[in-house]
C-alpha cells in the first residue's frame, strides 16, 4: 500500500459513514456474545432490513464497551442500552426516531464510565474489529506510517524511552530499554513475538484487546519489529480464545491483502510478516523462555535465564517479546508522542492500565484507569462498591503470582512502586474483590491449587514445593494443622520464592506470603481450633533409612 | 572508524569463596568450582551433556545479586564475588532433597541402587536423617516390557539426564517427560512401553546415567546396581575432536 492509499481507504470509509444518520454498536465480545449478543446483532440488523433502514442506520459489532456485567451492551446513537436480550431488537430500531426506551437504558454518567482514561481501549465500542476500513478511519496503521515515512528505528526507540512505558505483561519492565537491547543485539535475523497467553485465573484484559481491536496489536507490532530490525513476528494467543484467534486471523489476512502486512510497507524497504501460534493453554507458556520453547515445537518448559531472548529467544536470535497491552500503547504513543504518554500516571508508572474487576463488586468487568489511581476510587467509585451491604476485605492483584491489599490500604495509589511495596503485584491486570465472608487462607490456598497444577515440574522447588505447600494449607483449612506445620509452611515459601528456575515458582508463595502478612490471624484461628491441637507434630515426620 | 577500547584476553580472574581463581570466558561458575576443588553438590548437571539447571540444589550466593544462581547455569564474569555455602544455603539443599525424597516412593533398603545412589549419597552429605514433609505415597508403575532394561518410576527424581543423554549422545530422543508438576514423568516414544520402542537402540546410555535406582539393569538384586559415567566424557571428547 502507498501512503496516499491508507488516507484514501480511510476517507472513503468516514464518507460512507457520514451518509448514515444512525448508529447502533452492539457489543460482539465473549463477555457478550456469551449472553447472545451476536444473535441480538442479527436480529437489529434484520429489522433494520425489514423496515427498509438500510440506507440511514448502521450496525456493526463492536469491542467490549466494559461494564459487561451487565451485558449484552448495545448503542444507539448516545444512548447506551444493558441487558438486552435479542427479542428487545425491534424496540431498539423503533426507538431511534422516537423516545429511548427506558427501562434498558444505562448511565453513562456514571463513575464507572466517566473516571476512566481510553488509550488502548480508546476505539472500543466504535470500530468494527472485522472491519479493515472501518478501523483506518478511526485512526488504525497511522502510527505506522509516520514510522516508515518519517522516522528511523532509533528516533522510534527514542520516542518510546521518553513516553516511560512499561511493560504489561507482570513485571513492568522499561518497554524503550528492552527494544534497545534487541536493537543493539547482533544478527540478521530477529523476531518479535505478542504473548497473548495470558492465563491468570480471572483476567481477560489482553482477550478484549485481541478481541476489539486486532489491528491495533498488529500496528504495535509492525512499529516494534522495524525499531529493532525484525522481519517476522508471532503472536501467540492461547487456543481457548477462539474469538481472539478468529478476528486476528482475519485482521492478519486483511493487512497483508492491503499491503499493510508483508514486503516493502509503504514503499519503504521494510519487510513484515505476522503469524498466529496456538498454545494449549499451560499458565507456564506465557513465561517468555517457555513460550519460546513452545513456538519452537517443545515441551513449554522454562529455560535459565540468561542468557535472555533479547539476545538469544526464538531459534537462537534475538526476539523481542511484548505484552498485548504494551504493544497495544504504541502506536497512540507514536501518534501523540511519548511526551503526552508520559504526562498521564506517576513519576514511575506512565500511561494507563487496563484492570479486570471481577469478584464481590457491584460493576464487574474491564477498566481502563491512568496509573496513580487511589484504590478506593476504583473499588467504591468505578467499581461501584461491595454488593449486599457487605464490607470490603481485601483485593488480590497480579493473580496466582501477587498479593492481597486489605481494607486500611485502601488509599494507596495503583502503580507498580505502591504494589509491590505492600507485598502484591501489578501484575497483568487481575484484580479479585473479597468481602468480609472470604476466607483468606483458602484464598490461598485455592491459588496454590493453582500453581501446583501449572507448574511444569521442570524443577524440584516449584514442582514439589507447591504441591507440599498446598498440602499444608489444605491442612490448615481442615483444622488438622498444628503450629509447626505454619512454620514449616513459611520455610517453605522463602525457600521456593529464592530457588526456583521461572517466575511461576518464584511467586507462587506470594500469595500466602501476603495472606500471612495481613490476615495471620485468621491461620492462627484454624490452627487453634483444630480439634486435636498439640505442639507436638513429631508423629508426621517420617524416619528416613537412607543409612541403611 | 569507530572508537573501541582493546577488550584483552580471554580469560577473566573472579572470587569462589574467598578463593582468587581464573577461568576461560564462557566457563561456568561450576565448572571453575570444580576446577579448583570446591564442590557444589549437583543432580541434574552433567558433564558433555546440555545444562537443564533443574534440581536447584547448585543455587549460589552472587555478592551484588539481589538472587540465587543456579552455578551451572551461569556464566562467569570478572571480578564475580561468589558463595557456595552458608547456612542458607544448606538448609535450601537440605530443603530439596527432602522434597525429592517425599515425592515418590523411597525405600533404600529394597533398593537395587542401595549404596550406589546418588540421592541417597546426597542425602548423607548434607546430613539429612529425617522428611519434614508429608509424603505423597504415589502408586506409581515398574516398566519392566525391555528385555534388558527396566524403569521404576517410583525412584526417578525427574532430572532429565536420561533424556538428554539419549537425545544428544545417542541420537535416538526415545524419552521424554510428560504431564505436568508431581504429574509429570518420564515416557518413551508416544508414551508407550520401553520395550515396545522403536527408535530405542538398547544402548544403555540412559541407565548408567541415572542417578538413582530408577533406571537400572534387570536381573540385579537389592545393592547391586552400580552405574559407570566415565563413558561420557570420552564421547564428548571424541565429539569435539571431529572437525
Ligand atoms: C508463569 C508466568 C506466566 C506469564 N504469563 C504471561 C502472560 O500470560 N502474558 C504476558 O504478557 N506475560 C506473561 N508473563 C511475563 C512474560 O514472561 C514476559 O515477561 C512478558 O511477556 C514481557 O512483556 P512486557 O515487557 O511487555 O511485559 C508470564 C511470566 C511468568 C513467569
Ligand atoms: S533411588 Fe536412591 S534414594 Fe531412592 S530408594 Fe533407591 S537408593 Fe534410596
Ligand atoms: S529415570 Fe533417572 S535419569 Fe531419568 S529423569 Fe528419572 S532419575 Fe533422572
Ligand atoms: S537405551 Fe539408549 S537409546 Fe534407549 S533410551 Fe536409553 S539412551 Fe536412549
Ligand atoms: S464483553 Fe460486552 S461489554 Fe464487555
Ligand atoms: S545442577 Fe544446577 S540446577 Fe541441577
Amino acid at each position: 500500500m502507498k501512503p496516499e492509499e491508507l488516507t484514501a481507504m480511510a476517507e472513503k470509509a468516514r464518507k460512507q459513514d457520514a451518509h448514515f444518520a444512525h448508529h447502533i454498536h452492539v457489543c460482539t465480545e465473549s463477555g457478550c456474545v456469551s449472553s447472545q449478543s451476536d444473535v441480538l446483532l442479527k436480529n437489529i440488523a434484520d429489522q433494520v432490513q425489514q423496515r427498509g433502514l438500510k440506507g440511514t442506520v448502521c450496525v456493526k459489532g463492536v469491542g467490549c464497551m466494559g461494564l459487561c456485567c451487565n451485558g449484552p451492551l448495545l448503542k444507539a446513537d448516545d444512548t447506551m442500552y444493558q441487558f438486552v436480550k435479542p427479542e428487545h431488537a425491534g424496540a431498539i430500531v423503533e426507538s431511534l426516531a422516537a423516545q429511548p426506551v427506558a427501562e434498558l437504558v444505562c448511565d453513562t454518567k456514571q463513575p464507572f464510565f466517566t473516571r476512566q482514561k481510553l488509550i488502548v481501549r480508546e476505539n472500543a465500542g466504535f470500530i468494527d474489529p472485522e472491519n479493515l476500513a472501518d478501523c483506518v478511519a478511526h485512526g488504525a496503521y497511522r502510527a505506522l506510517l509516520k514510522v516508515l515515512t518519517t522516522m528511523t528505528p532509533q528516533q522510534v526507540i527514542a520516542e518510546i524511552s521518553a513516553s516511560g512505558l512499561r511493560g504489561r505483561g507482570g513485571a513492568g519492565f522499561p518497554t524503550g530499554l528492552k527494544w534497545a537491547t534487541v536493537s543493539k543485539a547482533g544478527g540478521r535475523t530477529k523476531y518479535v513475538i505478542c504473548n497473548g497467553d495470558e492465563g491468570d485465573p480471572g483476567a481477560f484484559m489482553d482477550r478484549s484487546v485481541m478481541e476489539g481491536d486486532p489491528h491495533r496489536v498488529l500496528e504495535g507490532m509492525a512499529i516494534a519489529a522495524y525499531a529493532v530490525g525484525a522481519g517476522q513476528g508471532i503472536l501467540y494467543v492461547r487456543a481457548e480464545y477462539p474469538l481472539a484467534v478468529k478476528r486476528l486471523t482475519r485482521a492478519i489476512n486483511q493487512a497483508r491483502r492491503e499491503g499493510l502486512l508483508g514486503h516493502g510497507l509503504f514503499g519503504s524497504n521494510f519487510d513484515f510478516n505476522v503469524e498466529i501460534r496456538l498454545g494449549a493453554g499451560a499458565f507456564v507458556c506465557g513465561e517468555e523462555t517457555a513460550l519460546i520453547a513452545s513456538v519452537e515445537g517443545k515441551r513449554g518448559m522454562p529455560r535459565p535465564r540468561p542468557p535472555y531472548p533479547a539476545n538469544s529467544g526464538l531459534h537462537g536470535c534475538p526476539t523481542l517479546i511484548n505484552n498485548v497491552e504494551t504493544f497495544a500503547n504504541v502506536p497512540a504513543i507514536i501518534d501523540r508522542g511519548g511526551q503526552w504518554f508520559a504526562g498521564i500516571g506517576t513519576e514511575k508508572s506512565k500511561g494507563t492500565k487496563i484492570f479486570a474487576l471481577t469478584g464481590r463488586i457491584k460493576n464487574t468487568g474491564l477498566i481502563e484507569v491512568p496509573m496513580g489511581m487511589p484504590l478506593r476510587e476504583i473499588i467504591y467509585d468505578i467499581a461501584g462498591g461491595i454488593p449486599d451491604g457487605k464490607a470490603f476485605k481485601a483485593v488480590q492483584t497480579g493473580g496466582p503470582s501477587g498479593g492481597c491489599i486489605p481494607a486500611e490500604h485502601l488509599d494507596i495509589t495503583v502503580d507498580y512502586e505502591s504494589l509491590t511495596k505492600l507485598g502484591s503485584i501489578m501484575g497483568s491486570g487481575g484484580m479479585i474483590v473479597m468481602d468480609e465472608t472470604s476466607n483468606m487462607v483458602d484464598v490461598a490456598r485455592f491459588f496454590m491449587e493453582f500453581c501446583k497444577s501449572e507448574s511444569c515440574g521442570k524443577c524440584v522447588p516449584c514442582r514439589v514445593g507447591t504441591y507440599e505447600m498446598h498440602e499444608l494449607l489444605d491442612r490448615i483449612c481442615k483444622r488438622q494443622a498444628t503450629m509447626a506445620d505454619l512454620n514449616l509452611l513459611k520455610e517453605l515459601c522463602d525457600m521456593v520464592k529464592q530457588t526456583s528456575l521461572c517466575g511461576l515458582g518464584q511467586s507462587a508463595p506470594n500469595p500466602v506470603l501476603s495472606t500471612l502478612r495481613y490476615f495471620e490471624n485468621e491461620y492462627l484461628k484454624l490452627i487453634q481450633s483444630a480439634p486435636t491441637a498439640s505442639a507436638d507434630d513429631g508423629a508426621k515426620h517420617v524416619a528416613l533409612e537412607v543409612l541403611s | 572508524m569507530t572508537t573501541s577500547i582493546d577488550v584483552g584476553s580471554e580469560s577473566l580472574t573472579l572470587r569462589i569463596d574467598d578463593k582468587d581463581v581464573s577461568c576461560r570466558k564462557g566457563d561456568t561458575v561450576l565448572q571453575v568450582a570444580r576446577e579448583n576443588g570446591i564442590d557444589i553438590p549437583t543432580l541434574c548437571y552433567m558433564e558433555g551433556l546440555s545444562i537443564w539447571g533443574g534440581c536447584r540444589l547448585c543455587m549460589v550466593e552472587i555478592a551484588g545479586s539481589p538472587k540465587l544462581q543456579a552455578a551451572c547455569a551461569t556464566v562467569c564474569t570478572e571480578g564475580m564475588n561468589i558463595s557456595t555455602h552458608s547456612p542458607r544455603l544448606e538448609n535450601y539443599r537440605r530443603m530439596i532433597v527432602e522434597l525429592l525424597l517425599a515425592e515418590r516412593n523411597h525405600v533404600c533398603s529394597v533398593c537395587v541402587s542401595n549404596g550406589h545412589c546418588e540421592l541417597q549419597a546426597m542425602a548423607v552429605k548434607l546430613g539429612i536423617d529425617h522428611v519434614r514433609f508429608p509424603y505423597r505415597f504415589p502408586h506409581l508403575e515398574v516398566d519392566n516390557s525391555h528385555d534388558r532394561m527396566r524403569m521404576d518410576h517410583n525412584r526417578c527424581i525427574l532430572c532429565s539426564r536420561c533424556v538428554r543423554v539419549c537425545a544428544e549422545v545417542e541420537g535416538a530422543h526415545t524419552k521424554d517427560i510428560k504431564g505436568r508438576g508431581v504429574l509429570a514423568a518420564i515416557i518413551h516414544d508416544l508414551d508407550q512401553n520401553w520395550g515396545e520402542s522403536e527408535t530405542c537402540t538398547s544402548c544403555g546410555k540412559c541407565v548408567n546415567i541415572c542417578p538413582t535406582g530408577a533406571l537400572t539393569h534387570r536381573g540385579t538384586a537389592v545393592g547391586e546396581m552400580t552405574k559407570k559415567t566415565t563413558f561420557l566424557p570420552y564421547l564428548t571428547l571424541m565429539r569435539e575432536a571431529q572437525p
